[in-house]
């Protein structure tokens, strides 16, 4: 397969039967992208696959050739970090971190497409990602906080 | 923020970011599916389709054969373990039954339960192979609920079980009662008499999942010289040591482990299920191998927390609870255990109670093995009880709240235990709650209710052990063994940067695995930031004690005659000699060696945690749901060391505690097959079904503990399950006493009230 990889060529190859997900962390060994449930009922695993936010485990590896794929790896520049990253940080978003960098990349896919989502916007939006230490209210709150970051450095 | 008597901290009450958060913000962050050994291969297990059978033959003959396959083991291959009781830090284990649960020998128990595993070169193979084992059963009739399982002639998991009963009695026959246990106090039936109203009802909770969204995952290597290493995902990288250490039969030492970043527990990975099996097979295959669980065999095959049905019983007298007698029934699962004992001493923690009587049973189901959930047994035994109070006020018409304040415990009530509570914070959390601005708005329109409920938990102590050693540039490495699942790395090294008077960035706190650091027992029972926190304490103070003695030796005087403050050590015999923290921690060499210091304790002096809920629910008639409108937790947490973190503790047990209320369930068929074994059935809350939760911190700090720390994280899921069904019953004039209350439940009772 060859597919561009955050922002990067890149070819491998793989079985008809593997998931997206599996190529991703067992053949590419990039592990940020995580398996809960490997049924696309949480979101652990979510990338951005031309723009659009999908489940890894549902996507087969071989659907991916000549398209443009984004995981968690390819967020921060070098140790720049993403808003996204450092609003999650700032407003304590995260604790066990499991599901983090699935929130982060369908986060990233919303800002990107509507800058200024509100709050029942965020939540109907980020429904597909499950987590279950933080009940939310600060992945909302973080979201919120890295729309007013990324607001202020497009001024 | 109410805070009660607090001295001036400077680094605790501040809200730095968690040492572990960018690795994880940016995925770099390793967990235990993320270990890949070198040479690593891949295991599967096999698990019993039927929930109750005898296991009459297994022939591996055809899978061994299978193309790839490295390895195959079943219970046989595991050494006969012995009946010896192992202490997890939440509860017992017996260790035949532990090896049992992690292979079954001659009965399978539950739907899902291990029968065998698999290594071979690729997951696919393994799964292949796994297909082609033969397993011959004897099917039984499962028994899948705690009343089914009580009856006398209902069918027994083990013909050898008998009811243990306190003072080390045994029932005559066989039951699937494995324990049964009372608590009295008072005249019940004189109180009773005597009270202006009486209250009885059933309650019954559904067996719900921790739902950490990690499955289990565990890598293991038998090494050439018979050591091995495991690296896993579990709350107690110790109690895995000595559970597999017991289970192989091999020397302590000789077990190695690695705990990864854990995706998320709830008391969920404290028992083991892979990591002897994987190491098995490691021995047999010569390879490390690699065991993950998939979402189904988590569910199916890991331990959820017991469905309860509970009886209360309670009288008010002058505006106060008078009496409680209540029976309690808690499912254990397939092997004795359940957290009925814990759910009797927490249920009436809020009361200043003279007349009480509680009758716990502890029965076995056809069902997984029931594991520690977030505050055990104390949920459920709080839905019961707290809605009970709440009917008892409103039927009195006085304020529930209020209600709950003229009977509430305070230091010196005695618990249920007959032990006294020491410094509480329960009036000042009732107080807040009545007085807060969520409760004193009205709340109007048509099916919308609010309800109120109360909790507590005790809150653990246990053993830790923590080193700190200074480096020459003034920083300093804080080496612990408490597994990090919500933040602790960050709360040790903040009460270090306090005790040391240095900065929180200065300190750099590591988990180290069990060849690194001295026993600590699991993260648990909200122990580690006060425990822990206490070894790190202790431990910082060593630090001071031995750079006093460098800087003695250095001006020459006695240690007496240094003192440490405000980060500068000072000589007390001649005022312009002083070191800062950081020029002493350079001076290592020269005066004795490396500096650092170390604690070991069992850690005494738990403070327990009360907590008050206040939800405001609407309840749509024409589709049965629930929408929570409104969520305001409040809760003495001693000392908020972190209170974003704490927030978040408060935040997420109620979040849980929403779902355990509304919507989660294991839901099985009459052959105890579960039918909801995915997170599209089984409903966890998302962001879409709560709202922002307000979480309030009081602070009462507690006595032992040098902060005043007391442990925030099991509580909070205490209240939720009450409070929602007191607010769905002032919603509708209906109360509702079995959950989850899903739209379902909501329109036939809704229906059938009418």
């Amino acid at each position: 397969m060859e597919t561009r990889l955050n922002g990067v060529e890149r070819d491998f190859l793989c079985e008809p039967r593997q998931s997206l997900l599996e190529v991703l962390r067992d053949e590419l060994g990039l592990t940020g992208t995580k398996e809960g449930c490997n049924n696309g009922n949480c979101g652990a695993c979510s990338v951005v696959l031309d723009g659009r936010i999908v489940n890894s485990c549902c996507v087969l590896a071989v659907e991916i050739e000549g398209r443009d794929l984004e995981t968690i790896e390819g967020v921060a520049r070098g140790d720049q970090l993403h808003p996204l990253q450092s609003a999650f940080l700032d407003e304590a978003a995260l604790q066990c971190g499991i599901c983090t960098p699935g929130f982060i990349m369908a986060s990233k896919a919303l800002l990107e497409r509507e800058p200024d989502a509100d709050e029942a916007r965020i939540r109907h939006w980020l429904a597909g990602n499950l987590c279950r230490c933080t009940g939310y209210d600060k992945i909302v709150r973080a979201v919120r906080r890295a729309e007013t970051a990324i607001e202020e450095m497009n001024v | 923020m109410t805070t009660i008597e607090r001295p001036a901290y400077k680094v605790i009450g501040t809200r730095p970011i968690r040492p572990d958060g960018v690795e994880k913000v940016t995925g770099k962050a390793q967990y235990a599916a993320d270990a890949r050994p070198q040479g690593v291969v891949f295991a599967k297990i096999l698990r019993s389709p039927h929930a109750h059978a005898r296991i009459l033959s297994v022939d591996t003959s055809e899978a061994e054969r299978h193309p790839g396959v490295l390895a195959i083991i079943t219970a046989a291959d595991f050494p006969q373990a012995e009946d010896k009781i192992e202490d997890l830090g939440e509860g017992a284990v017996n260790l035949r039954e532990l090896s049992d649960n992690i292979l079954a020998s001659e009965k399978v128990l539950y739907r899902g339960h291990a029968i065998a595993a698999v290594a071979a070169a690729s997951p696919h193979e393994a799964e292949a192979a796994v297909q082609k084992i033969r397993v011959e059963y004897e099917v039984l009739t499962p028994v899948m609920n705690v009343l089914d399982a009580m009856r006398e002639d209902a069918p027994l998991l083990s013909e050898t079980r008998h009811t243990k009963m306190m003072g080390g009695q045994q029932s005559d026959k066989p039951s699937n009662i494995a324990a049964y246990n009372q608590f009295k106090t008072g005249d019940i039936e004189a109180a009773f008499a005597e009270s202006d109203l009486v209250v009885e009802r059933e309650f019954t909770t559904a067996m719900v999942h921790q739902g950490y969204i990690e499955p289990q995952s565990s890598t293991a290597s038998w090494n050439a010289d018979g050591t091995i290493t495991i690296w896993t995902s579990t709350q107690g990288a110790f109690v895995v040591r000595a559970q597999v250490a017991d289970v192989l039969r091999v020397p302590v030492a000789r077990v190695k482990v690695i705990p990864l970043e854990i995706g998320g527990g709830f008391g969920g990975k404290i028992p083991i299920y892979l990591d002897p099996v994987a190491a098995l097979l490691s021995k047999k295959s010569g390879r490390p191998v690699k065991l993950s669980m998939n979402r189904t065999d988590v569910f199916e095959g890991t331990g959820p927390t017991s469905g309860t049905v509970i009886t209360v019983k309670a009288g008010a007298k002058g505006g106060r609870l008078h009496a409680v007698q209540a029976t309690m029934r808690y499912e254990a699962g397939a092997y004795p255990g359940s957290p009925v004992g814990a759910g009797a001493m927490t249920m009436l923690a809020p009361y200043e109670l003279e007349n009480i009587e509680v009758h716990t049973y502890d029965v076995v189901v056809n069902k997984p093995k029931t594991s520690a959930y977030r505050a055990p047994g104390s949920p459920a035994a709080a839905f019961a009880m707290e809605s009970v109070v709440d009917e008892l006020a409103r039927t009195l018409k006085i304020d529930p709240l209020q209600f709950r304040i003229n009977t509430a415990s305070k230091e010196g009530t005695k618990q249920v235990t007959g032990v006294p509570f020491a410094r509480i914070g329960n009036e000042e959390v009732l107080q807040t709650a009545i007085n807060h601005p969520h409760y004193t708005a009205p709340i109007e329109g048509p099916y919308r209710g609010r309800g109120v409920a109360s909790g507590y938990w005790f809150n653990g102590g246990m053993q830790s052990s923590v080193v700190v050693a200074v480096n020459p540039d003034g920083t300093v490495n804080l080496v612990e063994g408490s597994t990090d699942i919500g933040g602790t790395r960050a709360s040790l090294a903040m009460q270090l940067a306090e005790t040391l008077a240095i900065p929180y960035e200065a300190i750099r706190p590591i988990v180290a695995d069990t060849d690194s650091i001295g026993h600590n027992d699991v993260t648990g029972g909200s122990r580690t930031t006060f425990a822990s926190g206490m070894a790190v304490y202790e431990a910082g103070k060593d630090v001071i004690r031995e750079m006093s003695s460098r800087a003695a030796k250095l001006w020459s005087v006695g240690p007496d005659d240094v003192v440490y403050e405000d980060g500068t050590f000072r000589c007390l015999k001649d005022s312009t000699k002083e070191f800062t923290f950081r020029e002493l921690a350079a001076q290592g060499a020269r005066t004795g060696g490396p500096i650092a210091g170390k604690a070991s304790l069992v850690a005494r002096g738990a403070g327990g945690a009360f907590a008050t809920h206040i939800v405001d629910v609407e309840v749509d008639p024409g589709t049965g749901k629930t929408q929570i409108l409104r969520y305001t937790a409040v809760q003495d947490v001693g000392t908020a060391i972190h209170p974003a973190y704490v927030e978040g503790q408060i935040q997420g047990g109620v979040v849980q505690g929403i779902g355990w209320a509304l919507n989660e369930e294991f839901i099985y068929d009459e052959q105890g097959r579960m039918l909801n074994s995915s997170f599209l059935d089984y409903r966890m809350p998302t962001s879409l079904d709560v709202p922002p939760i307000d979480a309030v911190i009081v602070e009462v700090p507690n006595p032992g503990h040098p902060y005043g720390v007391r442990g925030v994280g099991e509580v909070p899921i205490v209240p939720p399950l009450a409070a929602i069904a007191n607010a769905v019953a002032d919603a509708t004039g209906h109360r509702f006493t079995q959950l989850p209350l899903s739209p379902r439940r909501l329109i036939e009772e809704l229906d059938g009230a009418e």
